[in-house]
């Protein structure tokens, strides 16, 4: 693949600028057609990128080029397009998308267009509107008298809605590595292994983690109980009172056990200072949820000075969101947890949508829940004992996940000294 | 002015096939619109001259060994006589013209008619893409060179590249007198051609300078005179009058130009080629000879 842009305005990235796919066939290396092109491109202040070309190989066989034509504004690439066009340079997707209204409710149209992570528009009266609220295995709802579209869970499909069916008119553009950022990421960019030195990777996240807040950022954190389990706790929580995270999502057990430890300072029973097995500390985590029942939920036992101490507590004390779904097995649960999986995994969609940096530490089923609601372009780091988590997300399309194999305390403990480090040095 | 022919009388090598030429009487020419910078309703061309220089033209492309076929001229279609823009003739097939402008469109009825009749099987070019026959597109050995922007598209030009499974070299003409291919640029043989390289744009000037080995460069003067728009028979070439350099050029090369005028055509943008379709292929078209 090639890159050109002027080197006044290096390669701009999609979000930007506008783009449109041209194809142009014949001969078009003998005839200089397609240097022209180029240069037409560029002397008009856009950009382009060779997607995709053939040389043809005897002397009457023609070429093939696939051409991504890119420019500051619509008007600018309306007015390359044009130029182009002259020489021969056709739109390759010269169709609108095709709608379909929904004839079930709850279901999409035969034949519907099912939806990546990947940043994606479609083309509705000659014009590229990108979709928003991207999400994988969705549909897409098209809404035309306000020339927008977004992704649609198939459950929230309303009667008559019109969706996307087939790929005509939609176009997707895969993630690519930020060219113009130096590496973020770039040393854990390989496949998930416990065999790597851990120290750099930890510190790569704690950048990020320090860039996103300074940059207005949104960090989320998808959390299980393995962080209370192993001690890690208080770590998180000084990442919170910090500031640096903005969201928490967990089940029921996360919030339990860090209840647990602030009421008995047990996690499953488990003395979390001294590692030894407490009396009848098997009890401790019923106990826990039912002091919270009694007492109305964690923010009621925060605000009535009842809870003073843990993850949950910081989380209502300075104002972090937290949304904990709940599942089949839970014990209690506590009051804030959301036993509808379809309102918990709305919400989640709420919630999500500004996020712009994500650390899912210690949590199978919460992970690839959060992993299939976040675009491509959100970064995840994926931190587990065990890789079977990190491949798992990898496998169901979550590809800008990058996996750290590790204990949760170790990570956390690092994130968080790197990130005092960073303040000092700020 | 008149013109010397030599003819072949030896015997020992008869041509190899006859050129065979299409025509259309100007009994309906005159300048009723203006599509090019030449045409100006106010400069009529005058008919009965008009008549008197395509019959000296016609004349004289016998006189060097062509057989002309004629095709009917239509009242309301002052532009049928320009032929060349008929079709691009490739073997038996006529791809068919489809005109930029609407005035010249309803030639085209007309054009496929006749060489339909004549056993061509006429072809069409995409739809929505504009190509304007023999006047757009010219073989040199086994490439056509094609002109585009003007009248013809690019992308047209490349279709009919990849059905007929040969060489496209599309060439970008600038300069709105050189509208047609045929006004600025004239394949005399296999590797060799006349023309003006400033009907071109920067790129069609090196790519014509890269395929074409032997060019004859007209100058302005002479371009303005149609010089470029030249009929080939065999070593004959045919021009308006006013290309003395042309001429010259042409004779030190082994070839008999002649020259025979054609100013009432040119009122119109059009010369002897334009007033021509060669249906045998045109004297340099690689594909005549194989």
């Amino acid at each position: 693949m090639t890159t050109h842009a002027p080197s006044a305005a290096p390669s701009q990235t999609h979000a930007e600028s506008h783009v449109e796919e041209v194809e142009i066939r014949g001969h078009i290396i003998d005839s200089l057609l397609l240097p022209k092109i180029l240069d037409v491109i560029i002397g008009r202040g856009g950009a382009f990128r060779i997607k995709r070309i053939t040389i043809g190989q005897a002397r009457q066989d023609p070429s093939y080029a696939v051409v991504e034509v890119s420019a500051p504004t619509a008007a600018a690439l309306a007015e390359i397009l044009a130029q182009i066009a002259d020489h021969g340079a056709t739109p390759t997707q010269a169709r609108d998308c095709r709608l379909e209204a929904a004839d079930v409710a709850g279901a999409f149209p035969d034949g519907f267009y099912s939806t990546t992570n990947q940043r994606t528009e479609v083309r509705l009266a000659g014009q590229w509107i990108e979709v928003a609220d991207q999400e994988m295995d969705c549909g897409i709802v098209v809404d035309a008298a306000r020339k927008s579209a977004r992704c649609i869970p198939m459950n929230e499909v309303l009667l008559g809605e019109p969706i996307v069916v087939g790929h005509a008119g939609v176009r997707v553009f895969p993630q690519e590595r930020d060219a113009d950022h130096k590496p973020t990421f770039e040393f854990m960019s390989s496949a998930v292994s416990s065999e790597k030195p851990k120290g750099v990777a930890i510190r790569e996240v704690a950048a990020h983690l320090f860039r996103n807040q300074r940059e207005g950022g949104k960090t989320l954190v998808v959390g299980g109980p393995a962080i209370v389990h192993t001690g890690s706790g208080p770590h998180l929580c000084e990442l919170i009172r910090k500031g640096y995270i903005d969201r928490l999502f967990a089940g029921n057990a996360l919030a339990t056990h860090d209840i647990e430890q602030a009421i008995f300072g047990t996690s499953l029973g488990v003395n979390v200072d001294r590692g030894e097995l407490a009396e009848a500390g098997h009890e401790h985590h019923l106990r826990a949820i039912n002091c919270i029942r009694r007492w109305g939920g964690i923010r009621q036992a925060v605000e009535q000075g009842k809870l003073k101490s843990g993850i949950m507590y910081e989380c209502v004390r300075n104002n972090v969101d937290f949304l904990l779904a709940g599942s089949i097995r839970d014990d209690g649960p506590l009051p804030e947890v959301v036993t509808d999986v379809l309102v918990a995994q709305r919400e989640m969609r709420q919630k999500v949508r500004d996020v712009s940096f994500c650390l899912m530490i210690a949590t199978t089923l919460h992970s690839i829940a959060v992993g299939n609601l976040l675009p491509a372009w959100v970064k995840v780091v994926c931190v587990d004992i065990n890789p079977a988590t990190v491949i798992k997300l990898n496998d169901r399309g979550s590809f800008q996940t990058v996996g750290l194999v590790t204990d949760v305390e170790p990570f956390l403990r690092l994130v968080a000294q790197e990130i005092a480090e960073l303040e000092k040095k700020a | 002015m008149t013109s010397t022919i030599s003819t072949n009388t030896g015997g020992m090598t008869p041509p190899a096939r006859r050129a065979h030429i299409l025509m259309c009487p100007p009994d309906y020419y005159g300048i009723e619109y203006e599509i090019n910078p030449w045409m100006k309703r106010t400069r009529q061309a005058d008919r009965q001259t008009a008549l008197r220089q395509w019959q000296a033209l016609k004349a004289l492309l016998e006189k060097c060994g062509a057989e002309i076929s004629l095709l009917d001229p239509v009242p309301g279609l002052p532009d049928l006589v320009f032929t060349a823009n008929a079709a691009l003739i490739y073997k038996n097939r006529a791809i068919s013209a489809n005109f930029r402008y609407a005035q010249r469109q309803r030639e085209t009825p007309h054009d496929a008619r006749w060489l339909a009749d004549h056993g061509f099987v006429v072809e069409s070019v995409p739809e929505g893409l504009n190509f304007e026959g023999a006047g757009d597109a010219l073989f040199c050995g086994d490439t056509l060179f094609a002109g585009y922007r003007i009248r013809s598209d690019a992308a047209g030009m490349q279709a009919i590249g990849e059905r007929l499974g040969c060489r496209v070299i599309p060439l970008e003409l600038v300069n709105p007198y050189y509208y047609h291919l045929d006004t600025c640029f004239c394949p005399l043989k296999a590797g060799g051609a006349v023309w003006h390289p400033q009907a071109f744009d920067e790129y069609a000037m090196k790519a014509v300078r890269e395929h074409v080995a032997e060019l004859i460069e007209v100058d302005r003067a002479e371009a303005q005179r149609f010089a470029c728009n030249a009929v080939v028979v065999d070593r004959h070439v045919i021009t308006n009058t006013g290309c003395p350099k042309l001429h010259a050029e042409l004779l030190q090369r082994g070839f008999e130009p002649h020259e025979t005028t054609l100013d009432e055509f040119v009122k119109a943008g059009g010369s002897a080629k334009c007033l021509t379709l060669r249906l045998d292929g045109e004297e340099a078209a690689g594909w005549r000879n194989s």
